[in-house]
């Protein structure tokens, strides 16, 4: 194809979309000068461009358009009529637009009917408003003829001459006169058609000189080869991890760092606002509200979020045919709204923002809210379910038959939705990506559905596994934990007839041998209980992945399965390894097929649900027993053993309690004077180690393990305790595991001892990845710190500006939106911030990031990974506090 | 690809492979490159005739077992087989021969329709067969070779 042809076909289809979104939004706001120029500008630089390149039916078409605008630029009223006229129009041009694209050729046809259509109402508007334009004419008008009839859009010569007169004068410069000078007649309010909109464009043309239009297929190439360097990097640092002394690692390590850079700048080349898949949308909505008679306000928020134009591309449909659904099924008509009383005008709200590695939508409407009991009698009807199954389900869980294929609750079947293809051709497209879409909905307040995607397809952490011999790459995404199982001891897996599952803290978890599923492994089941679990989250649903070894894990390029292989719904796509090799990606989605859905009992999918929303703020909770009847309870992840000991192994000596446990002397120390280590049957033990040091705390009894938001509610004067929350309904104390340890070895944190009154030091844990926030929590706390964890900058200021001051700051270099470096200006610019000590944590650690870490007023810079390091920084830093003290 | 290989006047090209005794001809623009397939990894569950994927400088390549793929008995000694690659609708496949044999210029005048009583599996795949002084060559028709079941190509 002609480039010029190309680039214009380009252009000219993305001015479309925007004239789309802007006439609507003019349609509601008719005396936004503003938008209306912007409209007027896009098509009259279409008609131009069109009368250019020779193409006499689009230019037609555009230029009876903007006439109408240009009336609507001069007064006239803007009727609902017009704008839909113009509307049809503007689809008319993407029509002839689409076969020009495949014929090169613009297609027979005429457009008479919209033509007149439009001329019609820019004529009844003439007549409203009549300007006088002959009364300005100076001058003789010598009457000129032309060799041909005018086309439309062209202007006769008498009309040129006229203009010329009217336009202000370039009195400096001797122009020539007449015909010639049309160009310059333009500033005049008449458009004249026969050059493209050259100077209109002028000023423009500094900002577009920032950026430049690449062809996808080189950005695709270019993503291509930067895989292919990512991955030959990946092999190489392999090879050099094998020699001890080599002369190669320093620059390695440098074309390490730069690869990742290039990678990091890459994929930010794919990312586009998620705003560009919700263009569409307005227009929609628009044409929606007519069709079905409802009025229907649509709000956008957060169209600038970013995510992979691939990612964005695959959501495009369902995200258009979920908002056709609110509009449909979930708004009702005024009528209905109004006895509800609700106001007339229903509300779609769509949201978009990061969470994570996720980027999350939501697509909210104020309408009635799903029909539990029309999908309960349709899931019947359909053989989904029997009625005493549904009785049991919880309602978010009868609400996900929506998704099942071919249900559809539209008790009439409209032309908008309702076809029977819907959500499951959602959840398809969203399941492709690595998504998921969640649905909440409550009856006459209306529902939420939110899809969680994936930021990017490209590259991903993956967790490489072996099983059958062969080793695959699960998505960390999906990977909640790891559980090693063993015959013969208390984590082995057990059987419900030939079902292997697996007791998991007092809950049972579905298992799925992958060797098997995948018929690799054809060995007996006595002999395959020794192993590993991937305990794996797919939506609601989580299951266990038995397996033979797991390796580690490793950034993946996910390379897309022939096609020959796709039906394969166990693999999402395969990749090559640092050492060369290529490994197949498993589906978790795959796989929880294979496990089938009825292995999650609905208790435990609903109250999954229930979590979701609040999961991050939850905390595993070791409930127990200790001098009093009330409960006690220490965060889970602090703990790392329990143990039931029998009482007579407990030796007195030198006055404190001790254990020979693990080759080693452990102490035990008692959570409040009222616990009595027992002499005689077994003493209920919590184990807390850090390195080498082990020590324990005695209680009279583990009750259970809860999950539960752990908000302090009632601090304590008391020592140990941190204070009073409510857990499971009950008052419960929070015990300060920081206390203790120094009971037991003196010096076991030097820092947070020397904190006599008991004043811990406030920390700020600012870190993008729930992982390494849960993984350096625990290690902050044992350091001594009280440690508030949060997931991003923005919360961070906001605790900081709502008056919370921290004595020190850790923060994550890499996060989205606002990173490390900008969160420790912001820090230091407020006045609650601007003395704290702040310390990096990054993945990076060429000289080049530490010097512009120590230019951006950290205090001090650790490696993600390294523990012992962080620790040290924080001593060091808590050490210069004291004296500043 | 401006050659046409079954241009009635023009000579074509031809890699010709062994399988299984049995010489077949590719079209040599077909061919990209020929390659021992070295470290595969079986893809599960995938049809037999897959062989698997292996890492051919940073492509992905699928191998398929030609003589899977013409009904043929397995080798019994893996170690010395020959893959041929060929690109179709940009992905890359490697078919698994037992060795390469050479270029050939064939025309018009030695070319053959498929004999009726062919195995039906092979006569599927193959185009013609042309006969050479000593031996008779089948000509391969690479798209109905990569089209390896109806099912799995509507997936």
């Amino acid at each position: 194809m002609d480039d010029l042809l190309r680039e214009f076909l380009t252009e000219t289809n993305e001015s479309l979309d925007v004239v789309n979104v802007e006439l609507v939004r003019f349609e509601q706001d008719p005396n936004n000068a503003k938008i209306l120029d912007n409209v007027f500008r896009l098509v009259h630089t279409i008609k131009g461009t069109c009368g250019f390149l020779g193409l006499p039916r689009l230019a037609t078409l555009a230029h009876a358009a903007e006439t109408l605008m240009g009336k609507f630029r001069d007064g006239m009223t803007v009727t609902g009529e017009a704008v839909t006229v113009i509307l049809a129009t503007i689809d008319r041009i993407k029509e002839i637009l689409d076969v020009l694209e495949q014929s090169h050729r613009e297609p027979e046809g005429a457009d008479s009917d919209l033509i007149e259509a439009l001329d019609r109402m820019a004529v009844q508007s003439a007549a409203a408003a009549n300007p006088q334009p002959s009364a300005h004419t100076v001058g003789t008008l010598i009457p000129q003829t032309l060799e041909r009839p005018l086309q439309t859009g062209e202007v006769s010569l008498d009309e040129l001459e006229r203009a010329f007169r009217e336009a202000p004068g370039p009195e400096a410069h001797g122009r020539p006169a007449a015909p010639a000078a049309a160009s310059p007649a333009r500033s005049a309010a008449i458009a004249p058609a026969k050059e493209p909109a050259k100077d209109e464009d002028k000023p423009e043309t500094k900002v577009a000189s920032q950026s430049i239009r690449v062809n996808l297929d080189t950005l695709e190439k270019l993503m291509t080869m930067v895989s292919e360097l990512v991955l030959t990097r990946n092999q190489l640092l392999e090879m050099a991890r094998r020699q001890t002394d080599s002369e190669f690692k320093g620059p390695l390590q440098r074309l390490s760092n730069v690869t990742a850079e290039l990678q990091e700048s890459v994929m930010k080349t794919r990312m586009q606002p998620v705003g560009n898949a919700w263009q569409k949308l307005p227009r929609v909505v628009r044409d929606l509200s007519a069709e079905l008679g409802k009025q229907i306000e649509l709000e956008m928020h957060g169209a600038e979020t970013e995510l992979d134009r691939q990612v964005l591309d695959k959501i495009k449909d369902p995200l258009t045919h979920m908002v056709r659904n609110s509009a449909d099924h979930g708004l009702e008509t005024p009528q209905e709204r109004l006895d509800a009383g609700k106001p007339e005008k229903g509300t779609i709200r769509l949201s978009a923002y990061h969470e994570g590695g996720h980027i999350i939508i939501e697509i909210a409407d104020d309408g009635r809210g799903l029909d539990t009991q029309k999908i309960k009698a349709n899931a019947i009807a359909k053989g989904l379910a029997t009625q005493s199954e549904l009785d049991k389900m919880p309602e978010a869980q009868i609400h996900r038959y929506i998704f099942a294929p071919g249900f559809s609750t539209a008790a009439k079947v409209t032309s908008v939705s309702g076809r029977g293809v819907g959500m499951d051709v959602v959840l398809n497209n969203i399941d492709q990506i690595g998504g998921s879409v969640d649905v909440k909905s409550i009856a006459g307040e209306g529902s939420i559905f939110t899809i969680k995607i994936p930021l990017t397809l490209a590259i991903i952490s993956a967790l490489i596994i072996e099983a059958g011999g062969e080793r695959f790459a699960v998505p960390q995404l999906a990977v909640i934990e790891l559980v090693r199982v063993k015959n013969n001891t208390e984590q082995r897996i057990e059987y419900i007839k030939d079902t292997p599952v697996l007791r998991l803290r007092n809950k049972l978890l579905p298992l799925v041998h992958l060797g098997r599923l995948l018929s690799l492994d054809s060995r007996t089941e006595k002999s395959v209980e020794s192993g590993f679990i991937v305990v794996t989250q797919v939506g609601s649903r989580v299951f266990g992945i038995v397996v033979d070894g797991v390796f580690h894990t490793e950034e993946i390029v996910v390379k897309p399965m022939a096609t020959k292989l796709r039906h394969i719904a166990a693999f999402s796509g395969n990749t090559i390894l640092g050492d060369g090799s290529v490994i197949m990606i498993l589906d978790p989605n795959g796989i929880a097929e294979a496990v089938g859905s009825n292995t999650t009992s609905a208790a435990l999918a609903s109250e999954q649900a229930a979590d979701a929303a609040q999961n991050e703020a939850r905390t595993s909770l070791l409930l127990f027993r200790a001098g009093s009847p009330q409960p006690k309870a220490v965060p889970l992840s602090l703990v790392t053993r329990l143990e039931e000991v029998e009482a007579r192994k407990i030796e007195l000596s030198n006055g404190r309690h001790l254990l020979q446990y693990r080759g080693q002397l452990m102490p035990l120390i008692r959570v409040n004077d009222a616990v009595r280590i027992r002499e005689d049957g077994t003493q209920s033990l919590l184990v807390f180690s850090d390195g080498m040091r082990c020590m324990a705390l005695a209680v009279d009894e583990i009750v259970d393990i809860v999950e539960d938001r752990l908000s302090i509610e009632i601090p304590s004067e008391q020592p140990g305790i941190l204070g009073s929350a409510v857990i499971k309904n009950e008052a419960t104390e929070i015990i300060d595991v920081g206390f203790f340890l120094p009971q037991a070895f003196a010096d076991w944190f030097r820092g947070g001892e020397k904190n006599a009154a008991g004043a811990r030091r406030s920390l700020l844990f600012v870190e993008d990845s729930a992982f390494f926030r849960n993984m350096l929590t625990p290690v902050l706390r044992a350091a001594g710190y009280d440690v508030t964890a949060l997931g991003g900058g923005e919360e961070a200021l906001a605790l900081l500006k709502a008056g919370k001051r921290f004595d020190i700051v850790v923060s994550d270099l890499e996060m989205p939106t606002m990173d490390g470096f900008a969160l420790a200006q912001a820090i230091h610019g407020h006045k609650n911030g601007a003395d704290t000590p702040i310390i990096a944590l990054s993945s990076m650690t060429s000289p080049e990031v530490i010097a512009r870490v120590r230019q951006a007023g950290f205090h001090d810079f650790v490696a993600k990974f390294d523990r012992q390091g962080l620790v040290a920084a924080l001593k060091e830093q808590s050490a210069e506090l004291n004296q500043a003290a | 690809m401006t050659m046409n290989d079954d241009a009635p006047e023009n000579e074509t090209e031809y890699v010709t492979v062994l399988i299984g005794q049995q010489l077949f001809g590719l079209p040599i623009e077909r061919v990209h490159d020929v390659f021992m397939p070295g470290n595969l990894t079986p893809v599960p569950l995938a049809s037999p005739e897959i062989a698997g994927v292996l890492n051919l400088r940073g492509r992905i390549v699928t191998a398929i077992d030609m003589r899977r793929r013409l009904g043929l008995p397995d080798r019994e000694d893996k170690s010395e087989a020959m893959a041929v690659g060929i690109d179709c609708d940009g992905e890359s496949y490697g078919l698994v021969i037992d060795s390469v044999g050479e270029v050939l210029r064939l025309g018009e005048q030695t070319r053959e329709p498929v004999p009726v009583n062919l195995d039906e599996r092979l006569a599927r795949v193959a185009n013609c067969v042309h006969r050479l002084e000593h031996e008779l060559l089948v000509v391969l028709d690479i798209a109905r070779l990569l089209d390896l079941r109806p099912s799995a190509k509507a997936a």
